[in-house]
């Protein structure tokens, strides 16, 4: 169990700085199997309280974890953990970029970078497909919510939030009909 | 158009609304930051924005520093702290209401359902946001190499990710892509 939110900040900040492509997989190693200040359990409903909320998973699950222990500043401190030194790192490398982006080498490699971010986002949705199998909204109607949003968004560009909150709503509103109530 | 003093309520404020939207993590929320930012607003490139996402992709930390990265690429140092806060804000401040509410309800019909019916639109948000990455290069055959091998080895793979960013670095310094 954390002792103070400064310890709290000290191992948020570890645990982001060893998050190269995702903070998760790092922080579920580090807070329950290395220093046990949560439980499998707890951890999971954290993660899925975050899921459920806006914003980014990784920054909720933090906001909630250090509430648990500390309240607000425990919140802060997880908060400040997680986010201070990555973006002081990536702002210096976007300093950098900006200033000789007209360099053909530069260029070529952020290309090649952007390339690979391209795959790793795509292989992230990929594997999260096959979860669809199992949502209570079925098969087809998953896939029907998935191509009229990557459509909407994706092809026709339209604003984010007609389509989230139109075919969001109608999935959710599907899901909780088919859900039933409870036996 | 470029970035002026009028534009910093319009910046802030598109971020505060990305930041309710992002359900299933920041980069879903990327394709409609592009459409305004670089479509409508025209304050940065298809290039810049692209970088952003890769030197997020490439320095540790949540993949969520792509926005501060798209603010600075739009107006410096404030620009990055605007996005970032506008980001943050609504999303922080509602998950420190909402989580001790619901962590006694997520087995409740409706907080199920929720998760249920956002986890297509998430995953497909996540397909627009790579295809958006990939669009730009689609005339250049060595970045589609890059881009299916990248897809076929974080699938059959545990690999960090960090190689393949370091290898696409590399190919494009080289001048592959």
């Amino acid at each position: 169990v954390p002792r103070s939110p400064g310890e709290m900040l000290r191992v948020f900040s570890a645990l982001a700085m060893q998050g190269f492509g995702g903070v998760l997989p790092v922080a579920q190693r580090e807070l329950v199997e290395r220093r046990q200040w949560l439980t499998r359990e707890q951890f999971l409903e954290a993660l899925s309280i975050g899921q459920v909320l806006p914003g980014p998973n990784i920054v909720n699950m933090a906001l909630i974890i250090g509430d648990r222990f500390f309240g607000w500043r425990g919140a802060v401190a997880a908060l400040v953990g997680l986010l201070a030194l990555p973006l002081l790192i990536v702002l210096a490398l976007a300093a950098m970029y900006a200033r000789f982006a007209t360099e053909p080498i530069v260029a070529g490699a952020l290309r090649g970078m952007g390339a690979v971010a391209a795959g790793l986002i795509l292989a992230m949705a990929c594997k999260l497909l096959p979860t669809l199998a199992r949502n209570p909204l079925g098969r087809p109607l998953s896939a029907l919510a998935l191509l009229a949003t990557v459509t909407t968004v994706g092809v026709l560009r339209w604003p984010m939030a007609y389509a989230v909150i139109a075919i969001g709503g109608a999935a959710v509103f599907a899901a909780w009909w088919r859900l039933g109530p409870k036996p | 158009m470029s970035f002026s003093s009028a534009d910093w309520w319009p910046l802030f404020g598109h971020f505060l609304g990305m930041s309710m939207l992002a359900i299933g993590g920041a980069l879903a929320v990327a394709p409609d930051i592009h459409r305004y930012i670089v479509g409508e607003r025209g304050w940065i490139d298809d290039s810049q924005f692209s970088a952003a996402i890769a030197l997020a992709q490439a320095a540790p930390g949540p993949n969520l520093l792509f926005v501060p990265v798209i603010g600075y690429a739009v107006a410096g140092l404030a620009g990055a702290g605007v996005a970032l806060l506008g980001m943050l804000i609504p999303s922080t401040a509602l998950a420190l209401l909402v989580s001790r509410w619901g962590s006694k309800r997520r087995e409740q019909r409706g907080v199920r359902a929720f998760v249920a019916g956002m986890a297509p639109i998430t995953i497909a948000l996540l397909l627009s946001t790579g295809g958006l990455l990939a669009l730009p290069m689609a005339r250049i055959p060595g970045a589609w190499l890059l881009i299916v091998a990248t897809v076929a080895l974080a699938l059959k793979t545990r690999l960090s990710p960090v190689w393949a960013i370091a290898v696409g670095a590399v190919a494009g310094a080289a001048g592959l892509v």
